[in-house]
């Protein structure tokens, strides 16, 4: 009996370990899309609180805190309160698997990657449930909108996968990492980095493709009926998806936790360093985007997903696996 | 083994209360709900069976997509509201006969597995492939579906195919007067075609439609 309470004991305090520091950097992260944003645009940002403006996010949780959470009359409660429930908790559970270097790693599993993708399409459940829940027209035509977006990019992301997975033989994220050491998967399989990269804006429904909330048509889509802290949850969870993409992609094509080579001053860094700091260029990336391109018309949007990103990285699979089997690098078990 | 006893009972206590709630609960969004938690709880079952491929191939296939079409489906139907009756009114016992069938079949195919499994032990690992221990789920299940199944697999491929094209040819419907957008056009247009400089005499106007 008594070593299941130490073993629970350690691995709380492991998962305490990875979670506060993933909390901050998300408040943080919120900061630098802020900046980046308003720089694009020869603005300021938020610059007052704190160094550079630094607490700002700190600020912001504060006063949601202490705002009044109003639950509409005609909502359906229990879902209602659910909704921003799911999202932060999907957001975060998925961090359990992501390696920050060969030992690091909270759950080592054998189907890391699929484990990864399966919580990223979870995560419409709390956009859908929260718009469901509302019993509103703009939230509901938001839920709808996303729930659409989201299960289109899924497909092409899944197949994205399939395309480094031929690579590695291994569905496990470490071995994943480890089959980068000679050349990371961005080189060869450069097309699917760029194809990820816009999915996983649209699975984030980041901008430009934020049409579950474009305020233009929808007020605030899904989240227009939140408040408080209910809608800091669903803010922190978005975020903390996106740096959870952001992950997905340096591990699947910019090396993970490896340095990008194995000479002297580069190996003297420690992996989770290399990791984080691929994990911020991807987001600057993201952040630049969210500033420079305008938002997508919904049948673009859907266009884009099924006739063009569906099909390409289809023909890229086969493209891959005829490649390594003609030149017999299929990996081996 | 108790945490793997607590673990297995809390999800198959789950997913059994969540499948009793999937058929009475009156607000079909609910149903849907209760669904999706019985599909995660089986899958938790997949995966503390060792078949880990499978559990999470089951939260992304059923959880991840279909449920997502259910709900899409329940949610733009409008049934949201429907009661659902079958507890309460008379008029829609006559599934009552057909449900009472599947049960029966369902029940008497269970009652032939675990007669089997009990009686003759040696059924289960002579019907069963050798499964090798050291190697992985995915690689081990590649190893079966696409060398001694591979034409099952494909033929269910097909299958899918077949339904896949035969819903989009059901719901296609040509519609008239849609205006479509076609990129090439929009780029290919030159200033040649798109602009006419016309010399207007006065007190005459122009016919802008030749």
């Amino acid at each position: 009996m008594f070593e299941y309470f130490n073993i629970i004991l350690i691995e709380s305090y492991k998962i305490l370990f990875l979670l506060v520091p993933v909390l901050v950097s998300v408040a943080m992260i919120v900061w630098l899309d802020r900046r980046i944003w308003a720089f694009v645009q020869k603005r300021r940002g938020p610059n007052v609180v704190g160094p550079f403006g630094l607490f700002q996010s700190l600020a912001d949780a504060l006063k949601y805190i202490f705002k009044e959470i109003i639950i509409p009359a005609s909502s359906n409660k229990i879902i209602f309160i659910l909704a921003p429930i799911v999202t932060m908790t999907l957001a975060l559970i998925a961090w359990a698997v992501i390696p920050f270097s060969e030992t690091h790693v909270l759950a080592n599993i054998n189907v890391g990657i699929l484990y990864l993708f399966a919580v990223s399409s979870l995560g419409v459940y709390g956009i859908i449930m929260g718009g469901w829940a509302s019993n509103s027209k703009y939230p509901f035509l938001g839920a709808i909108r996303s729930a659409a977006q989201m299960v289109s990019y899924e497909v092409s992301i899944g197949i994205i996968i399939i395309n480094v997975l031929l690579c590695v033989g291994s569905l496990n994220l470490n071995d994943i990492v480890l089959a980068q050491k000679k050349i990371w998967f961005i080189i060869p399989l450069f097309p699917m980095f760029v194809i990820f990269f816009i999915s996983a804006l649209a699975e984030t429904n980041r901008p430009p493709f934020d049409l579950p909330e474009a305020e233009a048509e929808l007020v605030a889509g899904y989240q227009t009926e939140y408040s408080g802290m209910m809608y800091a949850m669903f803010w922190l969870g978005e975020y903390a998806n996106i740096l959870l993409m952001c992950a997905m992609g340096s591990i699947l094509f910019l090396g993970g936790w490896l340095p990008p080579a194995e000479i002297f001053p580069f190996n003297i860094i420690p992996g989770a360093l290399w990791l984080i700091f691929k994990i911020l260029l991807l987001f600057i990336l993201f952040a630049l985007v969210k500033a420079i391109v305008p938002r997508y018309r919904y049948d673009q949007l859907m266009k884009l997903g099924w006739k063009i990103f569906l099909p390409f990285s289809l023909i890229w699979v086969i493209i891959t696996a005829s490649y390594l089997f003609y030149f017999n690098l299929l990996p081996t078990l | 083994m108790l945490a793997h006893a607590i673990f297995f009972y809390t999800f198959s206590f789950i997913a059994i209360i969540s499948a009793i709630m999937l058929t009475v609960s009156k607000n079909t969004v609910h149903s849907v709900f209760f669904l999706i938690l019985d599909f995660i709880s089986v899958s938790c079952l997949f995966i503390m069976i060792g078949a880990e491929f499978l559990g999470m191939m089951m939260l992304i296939v059923y959880v991840g997509a279909v449920a997502v079409l259910f709900l899409f489906v329940v949610m733009m139907l409008n049934v949201t509201q429907q009661e659902n009756q079958w507890f309460i009114s008379t008029k829609s016992s006559t599934h009552l006969p057909v449900g009472l069938l599947i049960s029966l079949v369902v029940f008497f195919e269970l009652i032939v597995v675990i007669g089997g499994w009990k009686y003759k032990p040696d059924l289960v690992t002579s019907m069963s492939l050798s499964i090798n221990q050291n190697i992985t789920n995915a690689h081990s299940l590649g190893n079966v579906i696409y060398t001694d199944y591979i034409h099952i697999f494909q033929l269910s491929g097909m299958i899918l195919l077949v339904a896949m094209i035969g819903a989009i040819v059901l719901t296609f419907r040509q519609r008239s007067g849609v205006k479509r957008q076609s990129y090439f056009k929009q780029i290919s247009r030159e200033k040649s075609e798109g602009v006419k400089l016309v010399d207007v005499e006065s007190n005459k106007g122009v016919n802008l439609d030749d």
